[in-house]
């Protein structure tokens, strides 16, 4: 075991594994994207480029929404970075767990594979993250992602409603697959679960509140209660050396 | 001045970028603050269940298509736990109740 556990070979399968429902996830949700690229102007290579270079949804969709108000360059920086705040805090997240003795390099390419999915496997590995998990993971994820947003911009609707309907819920039962199961076993974790879900529903049905965006809302929310969390109860080291949510 | 796309689309990659791999960069050394490992700690549950909830309820065609899959899913990752499970049990779910209604 102790050698698997250095292995980048067994950690990049086990990411591949992990991802693999996570691109079928992405082919969906990627498809109605390269739709919406095509209105907003973009061209199929156009679309395909953007999905993998920037690989994120809400930030893809706010940087159609930039190009059509035609805002400046500046504009389109301060709306990317607050869409995508949240990946900020999953980083940070990440470079705690990520193994000591891995060399630094390693840092700069991971970043490319912070995404909710991604960054939900990587948190559930039982106890420190090797690199490969998030290689392997962004190897079978990102095509996914890349291929739905280019033939969604080739082909338009090809898929028949029920099966883009049934598929829109795939990354969802993902997240639930990540936070349930230690849920079950810790009951202040099940609380925030509880919490979070509530106080997410609040946010949307009150008014004024729900004037927020949704990448904004994730960020507040996330701080308040987490924040909130940790201050009633303080995980000591030995609850976080066996953190293992999949 | 209309901004040329390609241009746009390079900056706001290179953004998001830095957004993930300043705080993968930084934050080199082992946080020592209880208050801000506590905070790490529950940041993914958090984050990804308001990210889930109650967006689902509207990602598929009808509200109770999306209920049902959202049930499905607790109650399956309740039991088995094992994510590719979970996910496409969700998915069957919602394909059904799509079926039935």
């Amino acid at each position: 075991m102790e050698e698997k556990r250095n292995s980048g070979g067994f950690w990049f399968l086990q990411g591949m594994r992990a991802g693999i429902p996570i691109g079928m996830g992405y082919f969906a949700v990627a498809f109605t994207l390269g739709i919406a690229a095509r209105k907003a102007g973009l061209n199929v290579l156009q679309s395909g480029f953007m999905s993998a270079t920037m690989l994120a949804s809400a930030g893809q969709f706010a940087g159609f929404g930039a190009l059509a108000a035609g805002a400046g360059y500046l504009e389109m920086m301060v709306t990317e970075i607050v869409v995508n705040l949240r990946y900020l805090l999953m980083s940070s997240a990440l470079s705690q767990k990520v193994m000591r003795d891995k060399p630094f390099f390693h840092r700069f390419f991971m970043a490319y594979g912070v995404t909710d999915e991604i960054f939900a496997v990587s948190m559930g590995v039982a106890g420190r993250l090797h690199p490969c998990y998030m290689y392997g993971a962004a190897a079978t994820a990102a095509p996914g992602w890349v291929l739905g947003t280019v033939l969604g911009a080739l082909l338009g609707m090809i898929l028949p409603a029920r099966a883009m309907s049934a598929m829109g819920v795939a990354l969802y039962g993902m997240f639930l697959a990540i936070v349930v199961p230690p849920a079950k076993k810790d009951r202040i974790i099940a609380g925030v679960v509880i919490v979070s879900m509530v106080t997410s529903a609040l946010f949307t049905r009150l008014p004024v509140l729900n004037r927020i965006s949704s990448g904004f809302q994730i960020i507040v929310l996330t701080i308040l209660v987490a924040g909130a969390a940790a201050i009633l109860f303080p995980v000591s080291e030995k609850k976080e050396e066996t953190q293992d949510a999949a | 001045m209309q901004p040329d796309v390609n241009l746009a689309l390079l900056v706001m990659a290179g953004t998001i970028y830095l957004v993930r791999a300043l705080p993968l960069v930084l934050l080199r050394k082992e946080i020592r603050s209880p208050f801000i490992r506590s905070f790490l700690y529950y940041v993914p549950y958090v984050s990804l269940s308001v990210m889930t909830f109650p967006a689902i309820l509207s990602a598929t065609a009808s509200f109770f298509s999306g209920l049902a899959g959202f049930c499905a899913a607790v109650v399956i990752a309740w039991v088995d736990g094992k994510l590719f499970r979970v996910s496409i049990g969700a998915c069957i779910a919602v394909f059904l109740a799509e079926l039935l209604l």
